[in-house]
């Protein structure tokens, strides 16, 4: 089922959580909503979820206005940062819940809810918890519990937030990984939010960076991290460096003072200038511990750069700490005059 | 005028039903307090409040709830104290023993102290003795009120305690301070706010008491006679007015005096971070 | 030993002088009140107890704490629900005006009753000219003593609901259940000790109550005596060993309430522990 929600407004007392925030999302996606924390991100997925009131604007599922439609009518599977997960239910409990609270018509009977449970623990590999309470199981356990639970009831779209906060860095990766598999073999649409760009990158088909509760940039992973349409979003998909220019040979307006962002991996660092852009620095610190080299480096002006380079590049330009080099960029992310 | 953010059922039928229920049970009856004053005059109220028999009951419900007030602060943290910071054995019992004044009703209460503190009590006979007379007089009244406010300071002050970071004294100890010098410099800055939230429950509760105090208070007129008492006796002689009068300046009263140490605790509070 | 303790000496003194003061104030006033009901034998004790006017003031005491209680009951969920769930404004004030009548005399609680209902009183002239009688009597005995227990199961089940976050209400109504279903499967289950913990306060206060009730009820032997009252009347009466035998029954009563209590904070505890919370401190004031 497609979303569509158009100039949402809301505001906590004089806080402004989201600002005319319009944004489509089709049927059987995977989007991550990717911002800071009081970006407006979770406000806008709990507004989709109906737990909470825009001050205005609209909302469509399906083309559908879905303002009128109370939480419990809105087939919407949410999984909470915390999971709240019924803490005096089982495992089972839990899931069965989205299927015993249905209007007696609509009910299954008892068979059918213990082979729809069981199909569900099936599905997040859990079958064996079914009789235990949520305080006995492990976090990661915990967060696939909450999505079983949450799909019980069929819903058309999947809200997540924060899915992998509250786990430890590894059991999110595996989490991570485990997620885009099932969202391949399911296709639910599916909303989550995260602060973690790596994970956003990682995992969605669509990214929406979200900033002060504005929607900064909307598109694929590869989109917003090479073509990024602000200052902010490029800050916030990695580490940059800035070069403060007089001429910018993109601008041809005249001289202005220009700032140039640079990403890390797209600095060329030679033993003599390349070009009128080069810049002279001393190495202030290597770190050759990963796959990839990382290296300080400070120009005489006192700024800082960042640079990253394969082990092999390294070895062959035979650096090592206080050497003086120039860096030249490769590639701009990014460009604006100074103010 | 009113304005909810959740988006859970039920805001509407629970905070209606909640005022209306509050106004029935609760502000209708207390308004009648001020309505009743409010017919009387001025002259009136005085001429009651200022008769010397009101006057010496106020006395000594101000004096009485005061010392009670005083012991308790004192005796309340030194059982706050034992019960969080040592171990014994029976413990757990004893501190469920401290909210027996809670539990136990006013009559009885009234009833058991006065046999054990009067004349032939068990320990009223020491008492008496020495010639501590221990029942139907000011002291007996003081007894029942640290009887019953007892619980209010230790059930302020223990969490206080049990709650105090272990590192602090770790850190006072390796500045080289003494276990009387943690006390007094440590934990004592830290204690004053609930000792005085302690003191203010315990006194409030005391001005008001009725049950526990009239069978040991000995109630004669201008002695040992209570406020809430003379309230009774003019109710009794169905003079309202006298009684609504007496009533309306002792809730000022220990409403000015409730105010007064909120902005102490305040204070003190404040000048440790924990307002 | 560490730096965290006094000497042994002084630590035992402390002990010591704790332990005795508790004894002194707590333990002897309990004992003499047993002591005293059974000092003339057990049939005496028992025959007081199943004197027709200790039966009446029985009677009238659990019918008071039947009707009281869930009227407090009902309102404390109502209450804490609005209070505990939603924002809204002068909530601090609304939660004060709750508490108001504790802080208010048991005397001053009577009076304002009279001023009502009584023969001088607002609505007197009214109720005598249709023949209801309310002070003196029945009703005024059981709005009195809601009046007095009034916010005793709300100020336990406040802290109770708002510790327990609006979450897994939430995820109740992501999953379809209506208001009634979430309140039944999802909140209730979590407040249940909260509230048996302020019913069982509500119902001590109910039962024990004696100034407020002294004020309204009359004295009427065998119709409008509580418990407490009818322990007054034999004590000025100079009978002794059945006066302490009713307070021997309110004492039980308190003893009662005490254990469950102890039971349920151990209880409450024991599952917020497995659930991961913080401990919630109970409001312990009666």
């Amino acid at each position: 089922m497609s979303i569509e929600v158009k100039a949402i407004d809301k505001t906590f007392g004089t806080f402004k959580a989201l600002d005319q925030v319009s944004l489509k999302v089709a049927t059987g996606e995977l989007v991550a909503l990717l911002g800071p924390s009081g970006s407006g991100k979770t406000t806008l997925l709990r507004i989709i979820a109906g737990l909470e009131t825009a001050d205005c604007g609209e909302i469509f599922f399906h083309g559908d206005d879905a303002r009128g439609k109370m939480t419990k009518d809105r087939n919407v599977g949410f999984v909470f940062q915390h999971y709240a997960l019924f803490r005096h239910m089982t495992v089972f409990e839990n899931i069965a819940f989205g299927l015993r609270v249905k209007p007696k018509a609509l009910r299954p009977s008892e068979k059918q809810i213990k082979e729809k449970v069981h199909e569900l623990l099936k599905l997040v590999q859990l079958e064996w918890v079914a009789s235990r309470f949520p305080s006995q199981l492990s976090g990661g356990q915990r967060q696939r519990i909450a999505l079983a639970r949450a799909l019980a009831i069929e819903p058309k779209i999947l809200l997540l937030d924060e899915p992998f906060g509250s786990l430890d860095a590894q059991v999110r990766k595996e989490l991570r990984q485990w997620l885009r598999r099932f969202h391949d073999h399911l296709h639910i649409t599916t909303l989550f939010v995260t602060h973690d760009q790596e994970e956003a990158l990682e995992v969605a088909d669509k990214i929406v960076v979200m900033n002060k509760g504005k929607i900064e940039q909307v598109g694929s992973p590869e989109d917003v991290y090479h073509n990024p349409a602000s200052v902010f979003v490029l800050n916030f998909l990695g580490n940059v460096n800035i070069f403060h220019a007089r001429s910018s040979a993109e601008h041809k307006s005249g001289e202005k003072p220009a700032k140039m962002y640079v990403r890390p991996h797209q600095l060329i660092v030679s033993r003599s200038p390349l070009s009128e852009n080069s810049v002279k620095v001393v190495l202030t610190f290597v770190n050759l511990a990963g796959s990839i080299v990382k290296i300080d480096a400070q120009s005489q002006k006192g700024e800082i750069f960042q640079v990253e380079m394969s082990q092999e590049e390294y070895r062959a330009l035979k650096l090592t700490k206080s050497d003086e080099v120039f860096l030249t960029p490769k590639n701009i992310a990014f460009s604006e005059y100074e103010i | 005028m009113f304005k909810h953010k959740s988006t859970l059922p039920g805001f509407r039928i629970s905070l209606g039903y909640t005022i209306f229920y509050l106004g029935l049970i609760v502000l209708i009856p207390l308004s009648m307090l001020f309505i009743k004053t409010s017919s009387m005059g001025l002259k009136e109220i005085w001429m009651v409040v200022s008769h010397p028999r009101t006057l010496a009951a106020y006395r000594l419900s101000f004096t009485a709830s005061f010392i009670a007030g005083l012991v308790n602060v004192v005796f309340g943290f030194l059982i706050a104290w034992v019960l969080s910071r040592y171990s014994f054995p029976g413990k757990k019992l004893i501190d469920a023993m401290v909210d027996f004044p809670f539990a136990l009703p006013t009559a009885v209460t009234g009833i058991a102290l006065t046999s054990l503190y009067s004349q032939n009590g068990w320990v009223g006979q020491y008492l008496y003795q020495f010639g501590i007379q221990s029942a139907y007089n000011p002291l007996g009244i003081t007894i029942a009120l640290i009887f019953i406010g007892l619980p209010f300071v230790v059930r302020t002050v223990e969490p206080v305690l049990q709650e105090l970071d272990p590192e602090l004294e770790d850190a006072a100890a390796s500045l080289g301070a003494d276990r009387w010098q943690i006390f007094i410099k440590i934990f004592f800055p830290n204690l004053i706010p609930a000792l005085i939230t302690g003191f203010t429950l315990a006194f409030a509760r005391a001005i008001g008491e009725y049950g526990s105090v009239i069978f040991i208070a000995g109630n004669i007129p201008g002695k040992t006679e209570i406020a809430p008492l003379l309230i009774m006796t003019k109710l009794e002689q169905f003079d309202y007015t006298g009684a609504t009068a007496i009533a309306v300046v002792m809730l000022l009263i220990s409403f000015a005096l409730l105010a007064l140490t909120n902005f102490l605790q305040w204070v003190s509070s404040k000048r440790i971070g924990m307002g | 030993m560490s730096t965290r303790t006094e000497p042994a000496w002084i630590r035992r003194a402390l002990i010591g002088i704790a332990l005795s003061f508790l004894a002194l104030f707590i333990l002897l006033p309990l004992t003499v009140v047993f002591m005293n009901a059974l000092n003339k034998g057990i049939a005496i004790y028992l025959k007081s107890l199943s004197d027709p006017a200790a039966l009446a003031a029985i009677r009238l005491t659990l019918l008071t704490a039947l009707i009281a209680v869930p009227f407090n009951l009902i309102f404390g969920v109502a209450a804490s629900w609005a209070i505990a769930k939603f924002d809204f404004r002068l909530k601090n004030l609304l939660i004060t005006l709750i508490d108001l009548p504790l802080s208010v005399s048991p005397v001053i609680s009577g009076l304002i009753f009279v001023l009502l209902f009584g023969a001088q009183g607002a609505l007197g002239p009214w109720l005598r000219a249709h023949g209801i009688k309310v002070i003196f009597a029945l009703p005024a005995i059981i709005l009195t003593t809601i009046f007095v227990t009034f916010p005793m199961v709300a100020r336990e089940l406040i802290p109770v609901m708002k510790a327990f976050g609006n979450e897994e209400e939430e995820a109740a109504m992501t999953l379809g259940a209506n208001g009634f279903q979430t309140f039944w499967r999802v909140t209730l289950p979590n407040i249940k000790w909260g509230l048996l913990y302020g019913v069982i306060l509500c119902n001590a206060r109910a039962m024990g109550e004696f100034g407020a009730v002294s004020v309204v009820s009359g004295h009427i032997r065998g119709q409008t005596n509580t418990l407490p009252l009818h322990i007054e009347i034999l004590y000025n009466e100079y009978n002794f060993t059945a006066a302490f035998a009713a307070a021997s029954l309110l004492a039980m009563l308190a003893l009662v309430t005490l254990i469950l209590k102890s039971i349920i904070e151990f209880k409450y505890r024991a599952e917020l522990a497995a659930a991961g919370k913080f401990v919630i401190k109970m409001e312990n004031h009666v």
